[in-house]
């Protein structure tokens, strides 16, 4: 495929990769890989965790079982910091879903820029973005979803009043409710917003390098310029994944921690 | 590249996953994780109260041991005080008992030789009889003999 392309010069390169196989334009547009690879990483999660559930032991517990409590232990931590021990039921599974599902996600970014898509273009598919966290729909459902949790908790625990009266005397008392909406607002919209365009941001620039990277010897013809480019590029691409195996981890671990978060500060009683 | 309806398919996605990892991964874990952990919990406080007991039961053996060689000592006393109890009955009753068979055996040597003197004395007086008879051949009258008689006997 990338020789098919290279006509088009690196322009084209880059922006036939950032484009979704999809169905459906404008609103309706279904962004399929999305959909596919992240259900697919899900269905990985599920198949891993049933195959972990045939086999559990209290006793004795094998590699893998010790690898899942090594990572429950861990999300189970990060909650008991916020929450101390009366966090709700749900967000310890919501935790661990999106530690899990987004570092998958994310480790599909490691996945040579090409390998997928040029297997998909021999099975005939045109377009094909493997990375289902470089899709603002993916990374924006699960930030929606959180912010919706948040304000179902901030209702549930400070009583639909104290919701309202947190938009009207905060965070400058009574004498400037207009602005404590405004501010408030903002606030509460920065939570799921910056939360979505963060993971986003990461993973779409570090798609985009990957990508960069790999035009070093994009359509280059076999000469004495390429025994310079090709060492460099694979220089370059080894040092970018080893960054970028931190990248995901972390990126995976702020969602998660900030998830926790934002719900634990909706599920305080006494916050002003 | 814009929001769109994959946004709504990816919520459903992500609240479906988080419904199936807490089903097949978070609460079979957490639930055995939870359990060992009590088991682990209730395994220690009972080590512990093991140790409690141990402890208890050790103080009550070496108590009743005490106890036990009290008693035995007690008894031991108890016995030789018995024994010597038994012991100094037994010599009375054997002096007493020696005492008596002595008198007993005395008073037979007495009768017996009273009545070897009665016979004796019989025996001397016929022999004294006879004896004089024939020496003098002749009746002696009973009065001669009556008093030869009791002359004999104050002799003897």
């Amino acid at each position: 495929m990338a020789t098919e392309n290279a006509g088009g010069g690196p322009v084209e390169y880059i922006q036939h990769h950032l484009t979704n196989l999809h169905v459906g334009e404008g609103f309706w547009q279904l962004n399929i890989d999305t959909l596919f690879f992240s259900i697919l990483l899900g269905a990985l999660i599920v198949f891993v965790a049933m195959r972990i559930g045939r086999g559990l032991r209290a006793e004795t517990p094998n590699g893998l079982q010790n690898a899942a409590e090594g990572i429950l232990e861990f999300v189970d931590e990060q909650i008991r910091d916020s929450f101390g021990s009366r966090a709700p039921k749900i967000i310890a599974p919501l935790a661990l879903t999106i530690l899990l599902w987004v570092w998958l996600m994310n480790f599909m970014d490691l996945i040579p820029v090409d390998l997928l898509p040029a297997i998909a273009s021999g099975l005939g598919i045109e377009y094909l973005k493997v990375v289902p966290t470089t899709d603002l729909n993916t990374t924006l459902a699960m930030a929606l979803f959180v912010f919706i949790l948040t304000i179902y908790y901030s209702i549930k625990v400070k009583g639909l009043g104290g919701y309202i009266k947190m938009f009207l005397f905060h965070p400058f008392g009574k004498f400037l409710i207009p602005i404590n909406i405004v501010m408030t607002a903002i606030d509460e919209l920065a939570k799921p917003i910056s939360l979505a365009l963060r993971l986003f941001g990461n993973m779409f620039a570090g798609e985009l390098v990957f990508l960069l990277i790999a035009l070093l010897t994009l359509g280059a013809s076999i000469s004495a310029s390429l025994l310079i480019w090709f060492p460099l590029q694979v220089v370059l691409d080894m040092a970018w994944i080893a960054f970028h195996i931190l990248v995901i981890t972390l990126q995976a671990f702020i969602f998660m921690v900030l998830t926790i978060v934002y719900i634990g500060m909706a599920h305080t009683q006494d916050d002003h | 590249m814009s929001i769109s309806i994959t946004l709504v398919a990816q919520l459903i996605a992500f609240v479906a996953m988080i419904w199936l990892v807490n089903k097949y991964l978070w609460a079979p874990l957490s639930a055995l994780m939870e359990a060992r952990r009590k088991k682990i919990a209730d395994g220690l406080s009972a080590s512990e109260r093991g140790k409690h007991e141990l402890k208890l039961a050790q103080e009550r053996s070496s108590e009743l041991l005490r106890e036990a060689k009290d008693k035995a000592n007690d008894i031991i006393a108890q016995a030789n005080t018995r024994s010597n109890q038994i012991l100094e009955e037994a010599r009375t009753n054997a002096k007493t008992e020696a005492e008596r068979i002595v008198a007993q055996a005395n008073a037979e040597i007495d009768r017996e030789v009273n009545r070897a003197k009665e016979e004796l004395r019989a025996q001397v007086a016929d022999v004294a009889a006879t004896g004089a008879e024939r020496i003098l051949k002749r009746e002696v009258t009973d009065k001669d003999h009556e008093s030869a008689i009791s002359d004999l006997i104050a002799r003897i």
